[in-house]
């Protein structure tokens, strides 16, 4: 069976109800067109995974389909609060939110220790904060070679991974270059990846060191030109900070959060935003 | 979190200064960073302050951010910590686990760059909710992101914060980020393998840790700002320096390249 799908199959088919589910690619390549039909299928009770919820599970949380949110840098880079996430958490609009918080490195290793299958990571963190007490998937443990305490962090294996990336070639592989962040780890972690792309290509140019995700990993690819708008995919264009801009005012209050969720995300179908044909 | 934008900006000789508090304390944090320091950047005035020093006097300035973004010479300010112009103008990219486990971890950072919405008198910080609950927050902050593992891990840390009785506060709120714990040897105890916080600058002047109680002290005080002003906006009984000297204003340069710099923000402010 052809892994080429459009993306409103792949979310319908691999993506459920209750599912954990990791929608990854920090500051770049970050998945908003597979959010927004996770948010059109009215998918709910997710739990959300991602360092940096942004926009995007912004969006996520204010449509009412996460559940519990983990993650470790909750705000509107360079602009100011995720209203949504909050309101969510201290409001429990449009339903109560459920956190798990941790730190950028926390996270990372969370994202390491599941590609290398292991139960845990170890790190240097968290020992003096209150994150300690207020946190749950760390533990404390004792060197079993040098005479320290370490952090250990549970490893995260989600359901589903879902990444953006600029370049599938025709038998399923994926090419991402530019900032990364944690997805390669991501992925690794996954049970089913699904992976979202600017463009298919006969064959890559090739790029030592850049990306890849090799077909063998992949559940399922679905072309999303501008798939990562208003964060950017390098190579084709550029982060959009206006719209970031733009956000803090459109997300601000439920209504106007509303009016946008109405005209942006449920008046159009994914068909209407991205072609469903596979870059012949 | 918002602050209160209650004109702050400093009378010298009676005349208005010719620059504002964020300029100052902007150029006070840039003043900082020495040449050839690899530097761990956080968004904001922090970016900022680091942009200007590399385009003024540390041209060898290594600037790292968390998105992996390795020896990057911005020449606009970025929006994110990820924008293109950073990631499109660095020496390398890396992934998250080679930034946090490769650099930050094992000590290869000279100097952490952070902000904060609460500071205590051994320069903890709070990034992560206002109010005396943590499920039930008056206010919920963006949390920890990178900062927690910056201020354990780098050689030193300079935190950058306007200074009012929210943001200076006897008791923090939530420790996110440790600066001396609750005194000498907190950090030992912690395994926290850096140095911790050297400076703590603000609109009104520079703190720094007294070498054996860790606790801030008031160093420098910028011009036309008084002592009375600074012990009014810090909420704990602030310890001063005996050789307080005052912040040497900005020259015309720091102020030309800084403005520079701001006019090129999306948001159009520091």
């Amino acid at each position: 069976m052809s892994k080429f799908v459009t993306l409103e199959s792949a979310i319908s088919a691999h993506l459920h109800d209750g599912d954990t589910v990791a929608l990854e690619g920090f500051t770049h390549l970050i998945p908003f067109a597979a959010g927004q039909e996770i948010i059109r299928q009215r998918k709910k009770d997710l739990t959300a995974i991602r360092l940096t919820p942004d926009l995007l599970y912004d969006q996520l949380i204010g449509a009412g389909c996460v559940k519990k949110l983990v993650f470790s840098w909750g705000g509107n880079p360079g602009v100011g609060s995720l209203h949504r996430f909050r309101d969510a958490y201290q409001n429990a609009w449009p339903r109560p939110l459920e956190i798990e918080e941790h730190t950028h490195a926390g996270m990372t290793n969370r994202y390491l220790a599941g590609a290398s299958g292991m139960p845990f990571a170890v790190l240097r963190g968290y020992f003096g904060t209150d994150l300690v007490e207020n946190t749950t998937n760390i533990a404390t443990i004792d060197s079993p070679f040098t005479d320290e305490k370490i952090l250990a962090v549970a490893a995260i294996n989600p359901d589903v991974t879902i990444v953006h990336a600029q370049q599938a070639d025709r038998n399923g592989n994926v090419m991402a270059w530019g900032i990364i962040g944690s997805s390669r780890e991501a992925v690794f972690a996954a049970k089913k990846v699904i992976v979202t792309v600017e463009e298919i290509v006969d064959s890559f140019e090739p790029r030592f060191n850049s990306v890849i995700y090799p077909e063998a990993l992949i559940t399922s690819i679905s072309l999303a030109p501008r798939g990562a708008w208003p964060s950017y995919a390098s190579g084709y264009y550029d982060r959009d900070n206006d719209a970031y801009i733009a956000w803090d005012e459109i997300s601000k209050e439920r209504e106007s959060f509303t009016r946008w969720l109405d005209e942006e995300v449920y008046g159009k179908r994914v068909q209407d935003l991205t072609p469903v044909g596979m870059g012949r | 979190m918002a602050i209160s934008e209650v004109n702050r900006d400093a009378l010298v000789e009676g005349e208005k200064a010719p620059w504002n508090s964020n300029e100052m304390m902007t150029i006070a944090a840039a003043r900082t960073l020495k040449d050839g320091m690899i530097c761990f950047v956080g968004i904001g005035i922090p970016s900022t302050a680091s942009i200007l020093a590399k385009a003024t006097h540390a041209p060898n300035l290594v600037l790292i951010y968390e998105s992996g973004t390795v020896n990057t010479d911005p020449k606009t300010l970025p929006l994110s910590i990820g924008d293109p112009e950073l990631a499109n103008r660095a020496l390398t990219v890396v992934s998250m686990p080679e930034i946090f486990n490769y650099w930050l971890q094992p000590g290869r950072i000279d100097v952490g760059f952070l902000g904060a919405a609460q500071i205590d008198r051994y320069a903890n910080i709070n990034t992560t909710v206002i109010g005396e609950s943590y499920e039930k927050p008056k206010v919920r902050l963006p949390g920890a992101g990178g900062a927690t593992e910056i201020a354990g891990a780098c050689k030193e840390v300079i935190i950058v914060l306007k200074q009012t009785t929210r943001t200076f506060v006897s008791e923090i709120d939530f420790i996110t980020s440790v600066g001396f714990g609750d005194g000498p040897g907190s950090r030992e105890k912690n395994g926290l393998i850096g140095g911790g916080p050297r400076y703590v600058i603000t609109d009104l002047g520079i703190l720094e840790p007294d070498p054996e109680s860790k606790e801030l002290v008031l160093t420098s005080i910028h011009p036309g700002v008084t002592l009375e002003q600074i012990r009014e906006n810090t909420g704990w009984d602030l310890k001063v320096a005996a050789n307080l000297v005052t912040t040497a204003a900005p020259t015309s340069g720091e102020l030309e390249r800084v403005r520079a710099l701001v006019a090129t923000s999306s948001r159009k402010k520091s």
